[in-house]
């Protein structure tokens, strides 16, 4: 415990404090960097490049051994992943413009094939002689041991240059994401946007396959995304969520590692996302799971009931054995008809239903009939709105008054 | 004053005239109303317009009739008994940008998929199935492309394909989802013709429609909604200037109207 | 040379071909119905699978492993199904979720085992290990006739036969049902067809070809396997049954070429060692595909997509 709560106020040695950093950094890149690709529907391309880096990492080992030098020096491999990755995300770009295949097929061939090619130079690699001890393997599910300094200054820089790169290309990038169609108006060039998110998000997942493996970088890419979404409905307040959501994974990601040896840090991050996913979904308000349970057992309560009492208000008898329970528990109607309250609320739904006649006409353009029959009007109309509507119907110009009361 | 749909005429279709009947049918999307304790009920052997501004519901009707939709109330009759079990009676016609239509197939191969239910999962497709849906193409004038790749047929010929589909289902009652939909004018013509043969013999037609300067030539029987009933009955008496405000309100542009209320004046005086 | 080629090469060719037609039969479905990627996700849980298998079992042996594995799929396939439906997330973000998820968690109960077998299982249910997979009793042609030559061939060939056979039958079978739900699942539905089992049905029969096929060509490499094939089948024809028909000879022609140039290739070059087969079979197959986008009769699309 003692080393967690050092590890947490970044005191337990420079090395850690430098891999929380990073991590952190990482996870804000990610979050932020997901998101304009989750909202964008191709959360899954992630996973492509993620492959796709794999066989960059063995031909840049290749050369990088055939030179002389030491085939392991993280830049020259991280060079070599982001230059396949590249590769793979052009031909993403290439297949589904040129062909009649769909954009997913082009995903899952690039991935497939370019982790076998990976794999088959993993394969030569091993019976180099200076590959047997490559490491090559951290690549595939991340540095479970410890991380070299050089490998942490990489992460941290390169977290905090593609966080300066989302920063900066953020307002296209929101664009885009929140309505297509208008950045085309707009006159923004949208393939070269989505050019330059992939970019960024190629960025991140080269510079976080040494810490978390190039399959869970893609979880850091997709997850907060997703999770952010519970929490807002605005496109740049969902990309801020993303990164703080990502960088809290990141940290304790970081911190339970360092105090707990046997805890690798990169699954460990990518759980702590999943958590913080799992709690979204059940408990967000408006867009969680409970939320939306009792939301739509208000809205089917609310339907029956107005649709149950219009029925009797007309002289018809009520068929749905749910909304007849409905009526009798919550006191509307008596084994002899309705009661008094039921009366009472009759008579405000038959105001309601001429408020919502005359609204359509005096206020055409406002989108509202979709909340008919859930919501009295009310309860969507401003004050003014209301007196105004009240007033349009006490007038002679409103000749569609269907109730009296 | 009395309620809205009082001065509809369901009252007037008893169960042996009624094809479709609907009772209290509400869907909802989420917290959204799609549709609100919509009432209808469509007469046997004939022609009824469902129509309805943008949003209205009128696909989601159709939908929800067919059991693809799941409805939160309401009870669904055909010919009197619950739909359940009596789906068979129903051939319906998608919108047509519902599908893929790069998919690899032929529009045989389409129309055959409407005497699925008739060969069974294992049947062989004879050629009295063949000539059963050479006939179907025959009758919307496509039996010449029978051939055709699905993907190379023009918008119009696609609508008339998914029409033969469901004449090879040989039902009671055919739902057609904006059948005239981005199609060109010989095919509306030949669609129409189709239809009206149908209705010849006593099966009865229900489409969601569209464009209102038709509804007087095409249809006998119109229902209007928008989200809950506007107004119901034939057409003579129902697809008047006035349902046409309460059901469109302001969306009706002031012009289209004008144009409509001509239309509507000259054929009934 | 005969005989080395019976003892190193059949097998592996056999089981590398049945195993590409296994995957390669649903793909052409997921394909057309835009879920190309479930094979993706599915591929990604084998891992946690294995090793839930282990720490319950406590030992390393096939059953349990392919049970873990095929667990672990139907759990993933029902998360997926649930994320998408509760959260109402995009298909492939809630796939991206709960396979990672899975893996990670897969990744973190490996580390707590000190077994290096197990370490060693999950290299190969990843990478594959095809060129294990020999025929040492072999002595020649004729051994195919001699009931104790054959009864060490290895027991892969005899798993995988069975899977490819049940898709193939499964497939013929339910083909009318599977064809007209891939095209219009709602007109489906009304002519009385139970669409969204068909629908679950197919995404199960992918998950026991993936597991299937992962313990001798690695689980990761199997997506290529749903994919490819299929993929540049679906550019050298317009109708549905000769696309999977050119699939199955995709596949085929992959496993052949795959498994040849890996583990002669090198020796042409001047290498001494073979390279890994089921990742030459992945590149092979990316590399028939490549050449369908390029020159397939069929390459360009022709109706407008769905909306």
């Amino acid at each position: 415990m003692n080393t967690f709560v050092q590890a947490m106020l970044f005191q337990a040695g420079y090395n850690v404090a430098l891999v929380t950093i990073g991590a952190i950094l990482l996870g804000v890149a990610a979050g932020s960097a997901g998101t304009f690709l989750f909202l964008r529907k191709r959360a899954l391309v992630s996973d492509a490049i993620a492959h796709a880096t794999l066989p960059g990492v063995g031909i840049a080992f290749i050369i990088m051994t055939w030179l002389g030098g030491d085939g392991r020096s993280i830049l020259g491999l991280l060079c070599g992943s982001a230059i396949t990755a590249l590769v793979g995300l052009i031909i993403i770009e290439w297949i589904p413009r040129r062909t009649r295949l769909p954009e997913d097929a082009a995903i899952g061939s690039v991935l497939g094939v370019f982790f076998g090619a990976g794999i088959v130079l993993l394969t030569v690699i091993q019976t180099m002689s200076s590959g047997r001890q490559a490491g090559l393997e951290s690549f595939l599910l991340g540095s479970t041991a410890g991380m070299l300094f050089e490998d942490a200054v990489v992460i941290a820089i390169g977290g905090f240059l593609s966080i300066l790169g989302i920063w900066i290309a953020r307002r296209p990038l929101t664009i885009v994401a929140f309505d297509k169609d208008y950045a085309i108006s707009m006159g923004y060039d949208i393939r070269k946007i989505d050019l330059l998110m992939m970019g960024l998000v190629l960025g991140v997942t080269v510079i976080g396959m040494k810490l978390v493996g190039l399959i869970l970088i893609v979880a850091m890419l997709i997850i907060p995304a997703v999770t952010a979404r519970f929490w807002s409905n605005r496109t740049d307040e969902v990309v801020i969520i993303a990164g703080f959501l990502g960088g809290l994974s990141g940290y304790m990601g970081a911190i339970l590692s360092a105090s707990a040896p046997s805890l690798p840090t990169g699954p460990i991050i990518v759980l702590i996302a999943i958590l913080l996913f799992i709690v979204s979904l059940f408990l967000a308000p408006n867009r969680g799971v409970f939320s939306i349970f009792m939301q739509y057992r208000k809205t089917k309560s609310n339907i029956h009931r107005r649709q149950g009492l219009l029925t009797i208000a007309k002289g018809k008898d009520v068929v749905s054995p749910f909304t007849k329970k409905l009526l009798l528990n919550e006191g509307l109607q008596g084994l002899d008809g309705l009661t008094s309250k039921g009366k009472e609320l009759i008579t405000k739904i038959h105001i309601d239903e001429n408020r919502w006649i005359a609204a359509k006409e005096i206020y055409p353009d406002k989108d509202m009939s979709k909340n008919y029959g859930i919501k009295f009007i009310e309860e969507i109309l401003t004050m003014d709105e209301l007196t105004n509507l009240d007033q349009y119907i006490k007038s002679q110009k409103f000749k569609s008054r269907s109730y009296d009361y | 004053m009395s309620s809205m749909s009082d001065n509809t005429n369901t009252s007037k279709i008893t169960p042996p005239n009624s094809a479709l009947e609907i009772q209290g049918l509400t869907v909802s999307y989420g917290d959204k109303t799609a549709i609100f304790s919509v009432d209808a009920n469509f007469p046997k052997a004939s022609m009824s317009a469902i129509i309805g501004p943008n949003g209205a519901g009128k696909s989601t009707l159709l939908k929800s009739v067919i059991g693809v939709q799941p409805k939160l109330s309401g009870q669904i009759n055909i010919f009197g008994n619950p739909i359940k079990n009596n789906l068979k009676k129903i051939a319906y016609v998608p919108q047509r940008v519902s599908v893929d239509w790069d998919f690899p197939t032929n529009v045989m191969d389409v129309v055959q998929m409407g005497l699925y239910r008739q060969v069974g999962l294992l049947g062989r497709m004879r050629g009295k199935q063949t000539s059963i849906a050479m006939e179907c193409l025959d009758r919307v004038g496509m039996a010449d492309l029978w051939q055709q790749q699905i993907g190379q047929l023009s918008g119009g010929q696609q609508q008339r394909v998914f029409l033969a589909r469901a004449l090879a289902q040989d039902a009671e009652i055919y739902l057609l989802d904006e059948p005239f939909s981005g199609v060109d004018a010989a095919t509306e013509r030949a669609i129409i013709d189709v239809l009206k043969s149908l209705k010849s013999k006593n099966k009865s037609v229900i489409a969601v429609h569209h464009d209102l300067a038709t509804v007087r030539d095409y249809f006998d029987y119109v229902l209007m909604i928008n989200i809950k009933n506007i107004a119901e009955g034939l057409i003579n008496e129902t697809f008047t200037n006035e349902n046409l405000q309460s059901t469109y309100g302001g969306k009706l542009e002031l012009a289209h109207a004008e144009e409509l209320s001509v239309s509507i004046d000259r054929t009934t005086t | 040379m005969i005989t080395e080629f019976i003892q190193f090469s059949l097998t592996p060719i056999l089981i590398g071909i049945l195993a590409g037609i296994s995957c390669a039969i649903p793909g052409n479905f997921l394909i057309l119905k835009s879920q190309a990627l479930i094979g993706d996700a599915i591929s990604h849980v084998v891992l946690p699978g294995i090793v839930v298998a282990f720490i319950f079992t406590g030992v390393i042996s096939t059953i349990p492993m392919l049970l873990g594995a095929a667990g672990a799929a139907i759990v993933a396939v029902l998360l997926i199904e649930i994320i998408k439906r509760l959260g109402k997330i995009e298909p492939g973000a809630a796939m991206g979720v709960v396979f990672t998820g899975m893996f990670a968690f897969g990744v973190l109960i490996l580390e707590q085992t000190d077994t290096s077998k197990v370490h060693l299982d999950v290299e190969h249910a990843l990478m594959g290990n095809l060129e294990s997979l020999i025929w040492l009793k072999a002595e020649g042609w004729e051994s195919l006739f001699d009931r104790d030559a054959l009864s060490t061939l290895p027991d892969e060939l005899f798993r995988i036969t069975l899977v490819c056979g049940l898709i193939l039958f499964l497939t013929l079978i339910f083909w009318r049902w599977l064809k007209i739900v891939t095209f219009d699942e709602e007109y489906a539905k009304t002519i009385g067809i139970r669409s969204s089992l068909i629908s679950f049905s197919l995404v199960i029969i992918t998950a026991i070809a993936a597991v299937a096929a992962f313990e001798s060509v690695g689980s990761i490499i199997v997506i290529a396997m749903f994919i490819c094939p299929p993929a540049a089948a679906r550019l050298m024809t317009n109708k549905l049954s000769t696309q999977v028909i050119w699939s199955i000879f995709f596949a085929t022609l992959s496993a052949i070429f795959g498994y040849i140039i890996a583990g002669y290739g090198p020796h042409w070059f001047g290498g001494e060692n073979a390279v890994s087969a089921a990742g030459m079979i992945a590149v092979f197959s990316g590399i028939i595909l490549m050449l369908t986008c390029l020159y397939g009769p069929y390459r360009e699309s022709v109706g407008q997509k769905k909306v």
